[in-house]
């Protein structure tokens, strides 16, 4: 259950409190089952990507596609906000209900369980950890679209332990499941524990300055490998835009 | 991680009844007092709290208490349902529309302002002194503050779950569900709350000025006899009534449809 390609074909944004164009005919494919780290400085457009490809923004000029179809159209992507943003007065198990009610509950409790959350169905946001809440807000995107996740900044506010736990988490999902996934990170780090391929966003309107692809799997990666793959993506991020 | 998650809450019930016993000491505490001034001060004008629950048992058995209770709380009821069904769907409106709330927010003002008393009169003069102007009157001095309370409920709403509801394509009726209604909910019951207590001083005051029967009309006509005794039994019989409806239905429903705040407790 490979995922779907990603096609971003001239894509631009532009803002009106923004002097010049937040993207301006940006294009770029995401292979089936690829996991894409968009790398680049906080403000770049990243996240504005991220958010058209899952149809909550869709005002934009060009085309964001899935597998062949319009973004707003294809069915949803499984979202993971920078914040858990689960619903406060829902059970960890009804928030997953809330986004896909034709998940049974018994389904809902076993991808809760997937994420190290059994036993904590009946427990409400606010009774769980930063990391639990995480968890949750992964496991609801996984009960949504298994084959395509969204991931903005996942570890973003979260301690280095916690971070590295999500990080597991997340790295065991997606060698299992192959989904298609952009990552979206501010921190080259974030990208070589993850993604296959890498792309630098810089400049305004955003350019890509880099595109690399990674030779070796992520889970053979020892902690030199990250540590280059890091300090190259660092780099390029760095490297002024022409 | 945390301990394992929680054992189910118990029933709103059961909270409503373990609150119960310090107000309940409270009550005492205050009928204590009243017995102590009026054995202190005693005379026809001050009478003792078992003087008042005597009366209070006579006019039950033998007068028109039940009759009086059922009508102003009929019209309260009547009035209470109207400003907030209306009032709700006003605020909602003027919460998402700047348009809406920036051409109408001076009548609400006014209407925050305007004494209770003054629409009384002018609605009786104008339609008579009859059960729709009682009610109209009464539901027009609640209304402004229910849109005003949903209006500031509406403004709050956190855009990150409209996101959310985008990014998972929530239909509209689940948006409703699941996330706008949630999110104003505590406002629904500060507005019921605080209007509720509103609506029986001014059904009690409009009565006052002029009905054929209720609480209020039946206390005007004690104030005829300065029969204080009559007076307070009636306060005491509506009182006990608006402590019913707190103890056996706003606390429990607040406490079911607020549950995950009172989880976070300690």
């Amino acid at each position: 259950m490979i995922g779907p390609e990603l096609r971003l074909t001239g894509v631009g944004k532009r803002f009106d409190w923004l002097p010049e164009p937040l993207l301006d005919d940006l294009s770029l494919t995401v292979a089936p089952g690829e996991v894409l780290a968009l790398v680049g400085p906080s403000g770049v457009g990243k996240s504005t990507l991220l958010r058209m490809i899952g149809g909550v923004d869709t005002v934009f000029a060009g085309h964001v596609t899935i597998d062949g179809v319009e973004a707003r159209e294809a069915p949803p992507a499984g979202f993971v906000f920078q914040d858990p943003r689960l619903l406060p007065w829902l059970t960890a198990l009804d928030n997953i209900l809330a986004v896909r009610p034709q998940t049974a509950r018994d389904e809902a409790a076993a991808i809760l369980a997937r994420v190290g959350l059994a036993g904590y169905e009946q427990a409400y946001p606010h009774e769980l950890s930063g990391g639990m809440q995480r968890r949750v807000a992964i496991a609801r995107a996984l009960s949504v679209n298994p084959r395509l996740l969204l991931l903005d900044e996942p570890f973003v506010s979260l301690d280095r332990a916690l971070a590295r736990e999500i990080e597991q988490l997340l790295a065991g999902l997606l060698d299992a499941d192959h989904p298609t996934t952009v990552l979206v990170t501010h921190l080259s780090e974030d990208a070589a524990a993850l993604a296959d391929r890498a792309v630098v966003l810089a400049g305004r309107p955003a350019r890509i300055t880099a595109d690399y692809r990674f030779e070796s799997p992520r889970s053979r990666r020892d902690a030199a490998e990250r540590e280059n793959i890091a300090s190259r993506l660092a780099e390029a991020a760095l490297e002024p835009t022409r | 991680m945390p301990g394992r998650g929680p054992a189910a809450a118990t029933g709103s019930w059961g909270t409503a009844w373990r609150a119960l016993p310090l107000e309940l000491i409270s009550l005492l505490l205050l009928l204590g007092v009243w017995q102590a001034l009026a054995t202190l001060f005693p005379g026809r004008l001050f009478p003792t709290p078992t003087a008042v629950a005597l009366e209070l048992w006579q006019h039950l058995t033998d007068g028109k208490l039940l009759a009086d209770l059922g009508k102003t709380l009929s019209r309260a009821f009547v009035a209470f349902g109207i400003a907030m069904l209306l009032g709700t769907a006003i605020g909602i409106a003027f919460g998402r529309s700047r348009l809406l709330d920036r051409l109408f927010s001076s009548w609400v003002v006014i209407g925050l302002n305007l004494p209770a008393i003054v629409i009384a009169i002018v609605l009786y003069i104008w339609l008579g002194l009859n059960e729709f102007a009682l009610v109209l009157a009464v539901v027009l001095n609640k209304l402004p503050l229910v849109v005003t309370t949903i209006r500031e409920g509406v403004r709050s709403f956190a855009p990150d779950f409209d996101d959310l509801a985008r990014a998972y394509r929530l239909s509209f009726w689940r948006r409703m569900r699941l996330i706008w209604v949630p999110q104003l909910m505590p406002f629904v019951l500060a507005a019921a709350r605080t209007g509720l207590s509103l609506i029986w001083k001014i059904v009690l005051v409009f009565e006052v000025l002029g009905s054929d029967g209720g609480v209020g009309f039946r206390i005007s006509v004690f104030f005829q006899f300065f029969d204080i005794t009559g007076i307070l039994a009636y306060s005491t019989a509506f009182i006990l009534v608006v402590f019913a409806f707190e103890y056996l239905v706003l606390r429990p429903f607040e406490g079911r449809v607020l549950r995950w705040r009172r989880r976070s407790s300690p």
